[in-house]
């Protein structure tokens, strides 16, 4: 079966509410069948809108959404075929668990026998057998949100949305349920649109992810590459941890350039900077910088212990580095552990491929 | 739980359920003392008026003790021929004791309730006793029979008998319609003067179709209430409140001027060519005019609760009834509208129980024709002074009420009303 890379196509989408101010804008966004992609922001960041669009509960302003190559637009939601997650389940209180699921097969007119099949198939889907005859409120939280995912997927639809449906859920659970959707992502092979605020989540469950911010698509990319390359600093700041560096740039190769700090000097990999003068912050993530490197490494600085913070795995170091007392270290906890102390001097260094000069904050 | 299970004790050994209770002891003399007013306050304004209503609506101790002898010598007479010698003897007594306190007029009016003529042969038996015409020494019976031919007829014997006990029904029935015949079965009052029933009936009819006609208004501005955003839903939950604020008698009075023959509804009418001016329609003093101002008085009453309930109901449940498929109808009517049924119960109930009582407005607007059971009552009230029966009536209204709300139950379920 060969998949359509466009199978959900945003092409040029403009959203306002009010005329005045733009929620979403020009956005360009291009979903693969069978692909599971997250849109990741901060609230107000418009991804909850553009998913709004997409089940057809708000009309672009311009621009289509095409779906298999059909505009979608003008076709009101329940003609669209999207199933939907909501952020509280949004389970019908006076149906059970078994009319909540038979009733996008009811409106469907589909046959008695077949419900029953359908609605058992995807009870199961969720390990909820035997729950049929429950009502919502009889369920926890964790039950709810599978009721939901089950209902959402019991009709067959083309694409599923989900819209930040484990934010009620506490961690343990949420984390559980995490593997569970992505399981049966894979195991139906369903294109699936996930909006959450959690970073996390998005890189543990995602193909794909959309990093939205001020209504624009940051950075659209696989997680490993939006956590390791990510393209500008709002991304590098939104995902991960991230230590940064304010300077400017005043010596620059294809591969490397020169920052110049408030009092000293750092070698950084070019990311968006092109020129010499140009303003810029350096990202460097905190796992990558290393006390006392046995290999030669191409920055190598001497910090003083602010701060140490013991995690459990491992232990957060704050260091006094180079004039700014944020710089966070990462040093994983083993048995050959070294003794951090407070006010200590230590030795850092890191490669200047791993720290990423961007556009200026 | 099994006998076998084992009591738990404190660390005391008190058994935890005594502990327990003496433990809340002290909260629950509290709690206790604070709705003590209240409690106070209902019996005193509301068991003790409904408890004394009941009694007089069934009082009809004035016979029984007017004519204590009288009734004592009937308990042996079997009612079907002219009573003996004691029974004559007796109320003879018992008369010239009236007589005395000059209390025998009250007695005759209420006698010749029960049957006619009564009135003018007391007055009779009063002349010749105050001429002093009756010889004690021989049979009384015979004295009175002479002096008048009804005092020889059973008839009267047998309604003097009626009025023995101290409670009756007659009232109720009367309020239907009804009577006692004289040989003590149930009768139906002629067909032209049944105007009780007329009452009932209209009174229920008004307040189902008022009832129906808030309903089919009242919900979808509660629905708006409760989706506009803040800023329009405020101004039109003001809007809807805002006749709650005016006086009752000032809305009925302004439904009066927009009403009226020459009122604005009808000059609008003229206007717009609906109606010819010398044919204008009358919109008051009957059921139209009723009609109207009702609904726009309790419609309040249905939006309140509905809009709360509605105010509870995610939104979200219609985009999902939506994007699992079902058309705007479908999810409306499969997930929106079942959730809205214990507000739909809710202002039912109280608008129907309302208007089913309603007074002023059907009094001043409802004229012939648009008058309820109510102002039946206040009639008795007022007018012909015949407390008892308002009474019956009042209570009469009071267990319908009871009666339907019975009814709801059995069918929704008290449970699923919902007022905020």
């Amino acid at each position: 079966m060969s998949k359509n890379p466009e199978f959900v196509k945003f092409d040029k989408v403009d959203k306002s509410y009010d005329g005045k101010v733009l929620v979403v804008k020009d956005l360009q966004l291009d979903i693969a069948e069978g692909e599971f992609i997250t849109m990741l922001g901060p609230s107000g960041s418009g991804k909850t809108t553009c998913l709004m669009m997409l089940a057809g509960f708000e009309t672009p302003t311009h621009g289509e959404i095409l779906l298999d190559g059909n505009i979608i637009s003008n076709i009101p939601p329940h003609k669209r075929g999207i199933g939907m997650v909501f952020q509280n389940y949004a389970l019908f209180p006076h149906m059970t668990v078994y009319e909540n699921l038979a009733f996008p097969l009811r409106v469907r007119k589909v046959e008695k026998d077949e419900i029953d099949k359908k609605v058992d198939k995807a009870l199961s889907m969720v390990s909820l057998n035997g729950f049929e005859t429950r009502m919502p409120a009889q369920l926890s939280g964790g039950q709810q949100q599978r009721v939901a995912v089950a209902r959402a997927l019991v009709f067959d639809p083309a694409v599923v949305l989900m819209d930040e449906p484990l934010g009620a859920l506490d961690k343990n659970l949420r984390e559980s349920m995490q593997y569970e959707i992505k399981h049966i992502h894979e195991s139906i092979g369903v294109t699936v649109v996930y909006v959450t605020h959690d970073q996390s989540e998005a890189l543990t469950m995602s193909n794909r992810i959309a990093v939205f911010n001020d209504g624009k698509v940051q950075q659209l990319s696989d997680p490993a590459e939006l956590y390791e390359k990510p393209v500008n600093s709002f991304v590098a700041e939104f995902i991960g941890e991230n230590n940064t560096f304010n300077g400017v740039v005043v010596d620059i190769s294809k591969d490397k350039c020169k920052v110049k700090l408030a009092n000293s000097e750092i070698l950084a990999n070019p990311i968006s900077v092109k020129s010499k003068g140009e303003k810029t912050t350096v990202s460097l993530r905190p796992e990558r910088a290393l006390i006392n490197p046995s290999d030669k490494m191409d920055n190598m600085f001497t910090g003083k212990i602010e701060e140490v913070i013991y995690h459990g795995d491992h232990t957060r170091v704050r260091l006094n580095l180079l004039g700014s007392s944020e710089f966070i270290l990462k040093v994983p906890n083993s048995t050959s552990n070294l003794e951090l102390k407070v006010s200590q001097d230590i030795n850092i260094g890191w490669n200047s491929t791993d720290a990423r000069a961007l556009d200026p904050k | 739980m099994s006998s076998e299970t084992k009591q738990i004790l404190t660390t005391d050994g008190i058994p935890l359920e005594v502990s327990l209770k003496k433990a809340e002891k002290k909260n629950k003399i509290k709690a206790f003392f604070l709705v003590a007013p209240l409690l106070f306050f209902l019996f005193l304004t509301y068991v003790f008026p409904i408890g004394e209503m009941f009694t007089r609506s069934i009082d009809d101790k004035m016979v029984t003790n007017m004519l204590p002898k009288t009734f004592k010598a009937m308990e042996k007479w079997d009612g079907k021929e002219l009573p003996p010698e004691e029974v004559f003897a007796g109320f003879y007594l018992d008369f010239k004791l009236l007589v005395e306190n000059q209390t025998q007029g009250k007695l005759g009016q209420r006698l010749n309730k029960e049957k006619n003529g009564f009135n003018s042969i007391t007055k009779k038996l009063l002349r010749q006793i105050k001429r002093n015409k009756i010889d004690e020494s021989i049979s009384i019976k015979e004295q009175i029979m002479k002096v008048h031919k009804n005092w020889r007829n059973v008839e009267y014997w047998q309604a003097i008998k009626r009025t023995a006990p101290p409670y009756t029904f007659a009232k109720y029935l009367k309020g239907m319609d009804m009577y006692f015949a004289p040989d003590g079965s149930i009768a139906q009052v002629d067909e032209d003067r049944r105007i009780h029933r007329i009452l009932w009936l209209r009174t229920l009819e008004i307040a189902l179709f008022v009832t129906i006609f808030c309903f089919l208004m009242g919900y979808p501005i509660a629905h708006l209430l409760a989706t506009l955003p803040m800023k329009y839903s405020n101004l039109l939950m003001i809007c809807v409140l805002l006749p709650f604020w005016t006086s009752l008698l000032v809305r009925t009075a302004s439904w009066m001027i927009l009403l009226q023959q020459q009122g604005v509804v009808n000059d609008f009418f003229v206007m717009i060519g609906l109606v010819s001016d010398d044919s204008r329609p009358e919109m008051m003093y009957n059921k139209v005019g009723t009609y109207v101002a009702m609904t726009q008085i309790l419609l309040p009453f249905m939006v309140l609760p509905l809009y709360s309930v509605m105010k509870t109901i995610s939104p979200s449940l219609m985009r999902a009834g939506k994007s699992l498929g079902g058309t705007p109808f479908v999810a409306f009517w499969k997930v929106y509208f079942p959730l809205t049924i214990p507000g739909i119960g809710a202002g039912c109930l109280l608008v129907f129980i309302l208007a089913i009582g309603y007074y002023i407005t059907p009094a001043l607007v409802g004229g012939a024709s648009g008058t309820l059971i109510s102002n039946q009552i206040a009639y008795h009230m007022k007018t012909t002074l015949d407390w008892s029966f308002a009474s019956a009536m009042g209570l009469m209204l009071l267990s319908g009420v009871l009666v339907i709300y019975w009814i709801y139950n059995k069918l929704v379920g008290v449970d699923n009303i919902k007022l905020g």
